[in-house]
């Protein structure tokens, strides 16, 4: 594990390993919050803050961590980081805190973080394992920016609160794609992408479960 | 490493792991509890000026605090449409009372039975907040808070009336979490223009509240378009809560009684 670099750790979970597309993992935030470019983006960050962090101070103390309570110090650590991360959101940025509500809180919950603890950092160095967490996180943000780009142009015809394509609400021509608010169009845009990408890297594709064999056996009737 | 698997390590481990996270979680809360708190003030003053129209959206901290030193916070009996003092409430002063968690205190609100409950709120407020812009001792603009359920989530707002507790100055929703695009263009200014000049009630021929969001749009030429305002497309869910939320705020459970008394005196 000596011989992992940095620049790989750092830039294979952007698209080679991406948190989201590959290992689908975080999809429930990602549905929620991508409306707009602006929430996906602090999402983004905070996400980012959290899984580096968290990476880092499971990786100081991981030889110390008995291996019967391993998952509860993560949490532990996960949750307080997250807290933390939430106050100064509310305190630095109260408007977005409040567009975000609890999805900041659900942080804890996102399998990107915990995975990530527990897969990298419990075996790697604080500064590799930091670095992993932020990679990780700028995967998950990538995903979710491209999402929302997405979302935000078509449902609401802007990008970032700026009028792109002024929708009728405002005295525009444009009518905005109303389902593209709603949670579920998110599963297709990360459907599209996920296949886009794999298209592009072949190697993303996995080797199916089981094959179905051909059809011998002539019908009886 | 070798013996890290032991029960008194273990222990050991949880038990500073605790102690160091509480003090990280605690010492963040305490040190940015004042600036949230300034966040917060400022967010809720800002959200009565525009209501009442004195700001626009985006307007800087001098700004607010210098439009809101016209503004003075009351506390309002419901039930008798008179003022009380902020004592009656356990505050000082009426700006300080928190008419949200009122709401949730047992000893000043009551539950609301189902059958009035149309704004969804579920408790009903003793005593309410609002808010009285003045300008060399005349009332100019009456700002009332309102909150009903839209189609996910309450929606909380101020509603700013003219002097003549009857003409709408404007209303608008500081907290929501209505589907951005279709419910969540409450928030959009075109349609909070539509607000102002519409009327609460038809003083000649009775005091229901008549104020109403249409399905659709208003056919301006008939004389009911004074007390409706159009629709949001594709969100009839709330804008029928915004209906049911202006109604009950305006109706005998709401601020009817308070309304009456100042046309009384004027």
């Amino acid at each position: 594990m000596s011989a992992v670099k940095a620049k790989d750790v750092f830039f294979a979970p952007v698209f080679n390993n991406n948190p989201i597309a590959l290992q689908i993992l975080g999809i429930c935030s990602a549905l929620a919050v991508t409306t707009s470019m602006q929430l996906s983006l602090v999402m983004g960050l905070a996400v980012m803050t959290v899984t580096g962090f968290s990476n880092m101070a499971v990786a100081l103390i991981r030889t110390q961590i008995p291996s019967s309570i391993r998952i509860i110090v993560q949490m532990t650590i996960i949750a307080s980081l997250v807290i933390v991360v939430d106050q100064i959101l509310r305190a630095y940025a109260y408007e977005i805190s409040k567009q975000l509500s609890v999805f900041v809180g659900l942080i804890i919950t996102n399998c990107i973080v915990m995975g990530r603890a527990e897969a990298f950092a419990m075996q790697n160095r604080p500064g590799i394992s930091f670095i992993d967490g932020v990679g990780n996180g700028l995967g998950y943000m990538v995903i979710l920016l491209f999402v929302a780009f997405f979302r935000e142009l078509f449902g609401a015809g802007k990008l970032f609160g700026v009028d792109i394509l002024t929708s009728v609400n405002e005295g525009g021509w444009y009518v905005p794609n109303g389902m593209l608010l709603l949670p579920p169009s998110a599963f297709f845009i990360i459907g599209l992408l996920i296949w886009g990408l794999r298209a592009w890297k072949k190697d993303q594709v996995e080797a199916p479960d089981y094959k179905l064999s051909a059809h011998r056996v002539k019908e009886a009737f | 490493m070798s013996n890290k698997e032991t029960v008194s390590k273990t222990v050991t481990v949880a038990l500073l792991l605790c102690l160091v996270c509480s003090v990280v979680v605690a010492s963040s809360v305490i040190l940015l509890k004042p600036i949230q708190k300034v966040n917060k003030d400022l967010n809720l003053k800002a959200n009565i000026l525009i209501a009442a129209g004195l700001i626009q959206d985006g307007a800087s901290k001098a700004e607010i605090e210098e439009a809101f030193k016209s503004v003075t916070a009351r506390v309002v009996d419901l039930d008798t449409g008179e003022y009380v003092d902020a004592s009656v409430v356990g505050k000082k002063t009426a700006l300080e009372y928190d008419q949200r968690k009122a709401a949730k205190d047992p000893k000043l609100s009551e539950p609301l039975p189902s059958s009035e409950d149309i704004a969804g709120i579920k408790r009903r407020v003793k005593y309410a907040q609002i808010y009285l812009v003045e300008k060399e001792g005349e009332v100019q603009t009456i700002i009332l808070p309102v909150s009903g359920y839209g189609l996910w989530s309450t929606l909380h707002g101020f509603l700013a009336l003219e002097s003549d507790a009857n003409t709408v100055v404007g209303l608008g929703f500081y907290e929501h979490a209505e589907t951005p695009g279709l419910g969540g263009e409450v928030d959009n200014p075109r349609w909070k223009a539509l607000w102002p000049g519409k009327k609460l009630y038809d003083l000649d021929a009775s005091n229901e509240p008549k104020l109403e969001v249409l399905k659709g749009s208003v056919d301006r030429s008939r004389p009911e378009a004074t007390y409706q305002v159009d629709g949001l497309s594709g969100a009839t869910l709330t804008s029928r809560g915004v209906t049911n939320l202006v109604q009950f705020w305006t109706g005998e459970q709401g601020f009817r009684k308070y309304l009456n008394k100042i046309r009384g005196e004027a």
